[in-house]
């Protein structure tokens, strides 16, 4: 049974890989063949729109990885390719948007989240650290001189009485 | 100032609240079209019937929709009688017959109407490409220069036809003749 469920998830996962597009481009070399890989790669399918060029079987993705294809054979740039994509899609296209005021927030974003919380944490540390340097029971000495008044005459008062009252 | 950094976290929460708010009623399938404000592309295709070669200095004059249509395309044969009712309102309209078999595309023309006043055969997806089409269909609005003014994805009924493009179509007229 449990051979049975193990072989059923494996054959799953290879579903899976099996499902990105398969085409038949020949290459004249390796380091091209890679280029066209990482291309399509970071580039975004418009239609089907969470996923990229590579992995899509829509129409549009099969065109787009054709034109991909035709412009490397051209020995056209990477840059060049990526602009002739962004002017009719759009940034949309790209999976790493270029960095300009409009995607600041989205680049920088998150490092800044994150810069601010650990302010913030410094900030709280620091504050426990002040009041810790006031005394180990966390009283300033103002405060310890109060409580030290208080216990003082507190025992000068006290009286066999007083003891049987508690 | 104590009390003011207490009202922090609602004042992060309320700010959050609205943006997400506002993200229930965006449409992420709706792309920004990257042509808004720059000329049709440029083209030399044949039309769909006859044997007419049609390129982008033939879409200018007046202001008109271009409109992405195709046989496989499910959603226009929705869209279509409502191109038929505008053409018939006097709304200029182009087609770009999209990755399409010539054979049938004549066929649908016979069988449901004709609205268009020139169609482009792009059997090969060459402009459509050029006009970062991604699907059909998909529509464009352009001015009496071929300058592309608005892109609308997506089937036009009358209700997107009274409420978004009408308007602006009827902008583009006034342009011409102020």
């Amino acid at each position: 049974m449990k051979r049975l469920l193990s072989a059923a998830v494996l054959g799953l996962v290879l579903l899976g890989t099996a499902q990105a597009a398969i085409d038949t481009y020949e290459f004249a070399d390796e380091a091209e063949r890679q280029r066209y890989r990482s291309l399509i790669e970071e580039l975004r399918c418009p239609k089907c729109q969470n996923q990229n060029i590579a992995d899509s079987d829509a129409p549009i993705a099969m065109d787009l990885r054709a034109q991909v294809y035709r412009m490397l054979e051209e020995g056209q740039s990477n840059e060049q390719i990526i602009d002739f994509l962004v002017s009719r899609y759009g940034d949309f296209v790209l999976y790493k948007p270029p960095v300009t005021a409009r995607t600041l927030l989205l680049w920088y974003g998150p490092a800044g989240l994150l810069l601010g919380g650990f302010v913030l944490l410094g900030v709280v540390v620091l504050r426990r650290r002040g009041k810790k340097s006031a005394g180990p029971s966390g009283l300033s000495a103002d405060e310890q001189q109060r409580l030290a008044a208080l216990l003082s005459q507190r025992s000068t008062n006290q009286t066999p009485q007083d003891k049987n009252d508690r | 100032m104590k009390r003011l950094i207490l009202l922090l976290p609602l004042a992060i929460f309320l700010g959050v609240a609205l943006f997400l708010y506002r993200g229930l009623f965006l449409d992420p399938s709706e792309l920004p079209s990257a042509l808004i404000g720059k000329p049709f592309p440029a083209f030399s295709l044949p039309a769909v019937e006859g044997d007419k070669t049609i390129s982008q200095a033939d879409l200018k004059g007046q202001p008109a929709l271009v409109n992405v249509w195709a046989t496989w395309c499910v959603a226009c044969r929705v869209e279509h009688p409502v191109l038929n009712q505008l053409a018939q309102q006097g709304v200029t309209i182009h087609g770009v017959n999209y990755k399409d078999d010539n054979a049938a595309a004549q066929k649908w023309l016979v069988e449901f109407h004709d609205p268009y006043q020139l169609n482009i055969d792009d059997a090969r997806g060459s402009l459509g490409l050029d006009l970062g089409v991604y699907g059909a269909p998909e529509t464009f609005l352009i001015d009496r220069d071929g300058i592309i003014r608005h892109k609308f994805v997506g089937v036009i009924d009358e209700r997107v036809w009274r409420e978004q493009l009408a308007p602006l179509y009827q902008e583009l007229v006034d342009e011409v003749s102020p």
